[in-house]
């Protein structure tokens, strides 16, 4: 059916192609590229480079990488969700269950399984489950995913203690371990894994049709419907690839401590939330990115980081965390603000 | 090539609660022809609209295509018939590139197994921008475009989507017009001649030069029914203007009688009033007089309804309003002042649709239902009582939500919400009775005659022409933001709609 268009190309000038150049494929998202949380991350190390040099020293960058890599893989998941308006609060409780499930996959002190690197299938597999109850709830039942995934994060909470059984079960996989701990090729195992889900995270927003829908779904759900676009569908799977990386991301955290723990997500709904946030990906979703998300997660990792290294308190520590994240984000976001000043 | 029309509606009736859209239309499209559809607000031009797309379905009637029945349920369904719209309010994404909103959920054979192929895509959606022209790319970003070149944009995106059918496509054009300058009209008419070559057109307006310029053959709809067909060459503009416009209303509908004579103190003054969408305007109302401002829909009136209001800034010129400078910053500073304001979108702006009738009435003046700072709940009772009853809101109680209220009461209550006001000295009514059934709209009437007498000035910025001749004491035309004329309307020495229109067009 495009033959019959090609065949009539019109008489009129037809503009220049700009085909192949990467500038103009570049120039064509103006917000690809996460610059104001790139200035924030810079304006971290210029303040560093006088309080403690260190910061920039190869053991710190390399410690910096670990402590990022399991809340970037959380966050590239999550992108998706609120790319497309919603939010997913469950990381908590999904990964108290897949770390749970893990451990006792793995070769440990329980049982008798053991499932070497298909821990790593298996863990996704229990975050994608929670995701995709998660999922058909906001998309069938019209719950609000705010409500839907406090609800699933109870959930995996609940699966994680029941697993737990009162004594934390031990991974004794120590092959799995060191993958995931030891150095391969200079830079631990976890952070291969954290860059390889980067890379499929922004093969899948630049290349598939659910990436480019995400970003459909959130600029407008009336004209995805109108374009006949699946948004139900595409919607519930969103949750699934947050709750599948999600599960990842507590495989390479259970691997990493070598315990089956609970706890292994309690802190990061702040990490993840406020990094997607101060990356500059909108709650309201349609902008934003997997690109974005990972720099806003690196500047709250490297928030926390610096405050050791600064010699800040431990006991103010977090409120001080809290702060410093306010005004990133407001210098993060100072150019959207600006932007719906003009549109409004 | 197949010589079966491309759309065919035959003997369609639509109806919602309280009104008849459309009344037994039948019409056709043929292949390549350009298909004017020409009608006031109101005549159901966009009811018709939404049928052929699918977005609304048929009480009656039959629609075919290339000769056989079909049953739209939906946009995407009617896509896959070869019909496609180009929506009034524009329904491209800003956040994605220029050619996936060409190709939005039609992607086809540029994305395969739900991965897309972005230099196919682009080459794709390269080969429908560039039918449409203007230098469009597909790569590039929607967000940087300008109003008029989006539009260009929604027209290659329609031509996409109805690209799907087996047939040459038909594209709905719905007021494309009404929001471009001049020169950008000039273009869009190059591209509906290009489209020709490759689509049927069916153009919707209610400007009458751009239909007879346009189009190859054009309908006349009027209060739901089409009430005439014609050839752009063989049929003079005055000949259209009767079709569109009809026969009288009986004088009762507008209570003529109860028309008095302004009062002699002028209350409202503007002077070389200017503002975005109008220049140098100037005129007066005086107490207990209605002055009805008419133009065709982007003349610039609505705004000057609201530059009074203070709702939008204005470039130079006074207000005085009694003779003391109205220069309102907020519309709460022009409420304070004695003016009052009833939006055309009674929906968004008017009435807090979850709140009751009653909390409605009193929302403006909540001090008319206190003692002191605080509320009085048996003084609120029985003013809102009072109001329902005078007004005779169909309502179950004061209670109810206004949302569960037809137009008409709502309207009502949104008027009735200024009445409550003593301190009332103008009153501006944008297109008060737009969706009104017929029973509503002469009681809306009858308010606007009983809050002239009181010796409100109002200004009146009417739905339809005879609306604006019949309430009127004097009709202002408006044509691209400037007053062209003035003329005095009395009962029984109404001005002549031709004459009116003369000036609008």
């Amino acid at each position: 059916m495009s033959g019959k268009l090609s065949t009539e190309r019109p008489t009129q000038p037809a503009p220049k192609q700009t085909k192949k150049s990467p500038a103009g494929w570049m120039a064509a998202y103006s917000d690809k590229v996460p610059f104001a949380a790139l200035i924030v991350l810079l304006m971290i190390v210029l303040v560093m480079l006088f309080v403690n040099p260190s910061f920039l020293s190869g053991n710190n960058i390399r410690a910096l990488a670990e402590q990022s890599a399991v809340p970037v893989v959380v966050a590239v998941g999550l992108t998706f969700v609120i790319l497309m308006g919603g939010i997913d609060l469950s990381v908590a409780g999904v990964m108290a269950a897949a770390s749970l499930s893990s451990a006792l996959l793995l070769a440990n002190d329980r049982n008798t399984l053991s499932l070497g690197l298909w821990v790593i299938p298996a863990g996704c597999a229990v975050g994608a489950a929670l995701g995709l109850l998660a999922g058909l709830s906001v998309s069938i039942l019209r719950v609000p995913s705010f409500i839907v995934t406090i609800g699933t994060w109870q959930i995996g909470l609940g699966i994680g203690l029941l697993l737990f059984g009162g004594k934390p079960p031990r991974v004794l996989d120590n092959g799995v371990r060191d993958l995931a701990n030891g150095s391969v090729a200079g830079v631990a195992g976890v952070v291969w894994l954290a860059v390889l889900v980067v890379a499929i995270g922004w093969f899948v927003q630049t290349r598939t049709r659910f990436g480019r829908y995400a970003y459909v779904i959130g600029g407008s759900e009336e004209t995805a419907l109108l374009s006949g676009i699946p948004v139900r569908k595409y919607r519930t799977l969103s949750f699934v690839v947050a709750g599948a990386a999600a599960g990842l991301a507590a495989v390479m955290a259970t691997t990493r401590t070598g315990v089956g723990d609970v706890g292994i997500g309690g802190s990061l709904l702040f990490t993840t939330i406020a990094g997607i946030v101060i990356g500059g990906t909108l709650l309201t979703g349609g902008r934003g990115g997997v690109a974005h998300s990972v720099v806003g997660v690196i500047v709250i990792v490297a928030i926390a980081n610096a405050m050791v290294l600064g010699g800040v308190s431990s006991y103010i520590q977090q409120a001080v965390q809290g702060v410093v994240v306010l005004v990133a984000a407001t210098v993060a976001l100072w150019r959207s603000r600006q932007r719906l000043r003009v549109v409004k | 090539m197949n010589s079966a029309p491309a759309l065919e509606l035959r003997q369609v009736s639509k109806s919602f609660p309280g009104v008849r859209a459309l009344k037994d239309v039948s019409l056709e499209v043929r292949q390549h022809e350009v298909v004017g559809l020409i009608g006031e607000n109101g005549a159901g031009k966009s009811t018709l609209l939404k049928i052929l797309t699918g977005i609304q379905r048929p009480d009656s009637g039959t629609m075919l295509a290339q000769n056989s029945e079909v049953v739209l349920r939906g946009v995407t369904e009617a896509n896959r018939r070869g019909i496609a719209m180009v929506f009034q309010e524009q329904s491209l994404l800003e956040n994605i590139t220029v050619g996936e909103n060409v190709l939005l959920g039609n992607e086809g054979e540029t994305v395969q197994h739900g991965i897309y192929h972005w230099s196919k895509l682009n080459e794709r959606a390269q080969e429908y921008l560039d039918i449409v022209g203007g230098g469009l790319k597909a790569e590039a970003p929607t967000h940087q475009l300008s109003f008029a070149k989006r539009q260009m944009v929604e027209v290659a995106k329609a031509l996409a989507s109805g690209q799907r059918g087996s047939h040459d496509p038909v594209i709905l054009l719905d007021e494309p017009t009404s929001v471009l300058e001049h020169e950008e009209i000039q273009t869009l008419f190059r591209i509906v001649r290009e489209l020709r070559k490759r689509a049927s057109v069916v153009f919707v307006s209610h400007r009458l030069e751009e239909v007879l310029e346009i189009c190859d053959r054009v309908y006349v709809m009027r209060d739901g029914e089409v009430v005439g067909e014609c050839v752009p060459s063989e049929v003079t503009m005055d000949e259209m203007f009767s079709m569109m416009v009809g026969r009288e209303h009986h004088a009762g509908y507008y209570h003529e009688s109860r028309q008095l004579e302004a009062r002699p103190e002028v209350r409202l003054e503007v002077i070389n009033l200017s503002g975005r969408s109008f220049h140098n305007v100037s005129f007066t109302i005086a107490q207990g007089e209605v002055v009805s401002l008419m133009g065709v829909q982007e003349s610039g009136r609505e705004d000057i309804g609201r530059a009074i209001f203070g709702a939008i800034p204005t470039t130079g010129g006074t207000v005085r309003l009694d003779g003391k400078p109205l220069e309102p910053r907020t519309p709460a500073d022009a409420v304070s002042k004695g003016v009052g304001y009833i939006p055309s979108e009674r929906k968004v702006d008017g009435a807090v649709l979850a709140m009751s009738v009653g909390e409605n009435l009193t929302l403006a003046h909540p001090d008319r239902v206190s003692s002191g700072p605080f509320l009085n709940p048996a003084l609120e009772k029985k003013t809102i009582k009072s109001w329902i009853e005078t007004l005779r809101v169909k309502t179950p109680s004061a209670e109810t939500p206004i949302r569960n209220l037809s137009g008409g009461n709502q309207q009502k209550v949104v008027l009735a919400k200024w009445l409550l006001d003593p301190e009332l000295k103008l009153l501006i009514l944008d297109t008060p009775t737009r969706g009104l059934d017929v029973g509503a709209k002469a009681d809306v009437y009858a308010l606007i005659r009983d809050l002239a007498a009181k010796g409100l000035a109002v200004l009146l910025i009417a739905d339809t022409l005879e609306e604006g001749i019949s309430m009127s004491h004097r009709v202002l035309t408006m044509k691209d933001g400037r007053i062209t004329g003035e003329m005095a309307s009395t009962p029984g020495n109404r001005p002549h709609r031709t004459d009116v229109l003369e000036k609008m067009v």
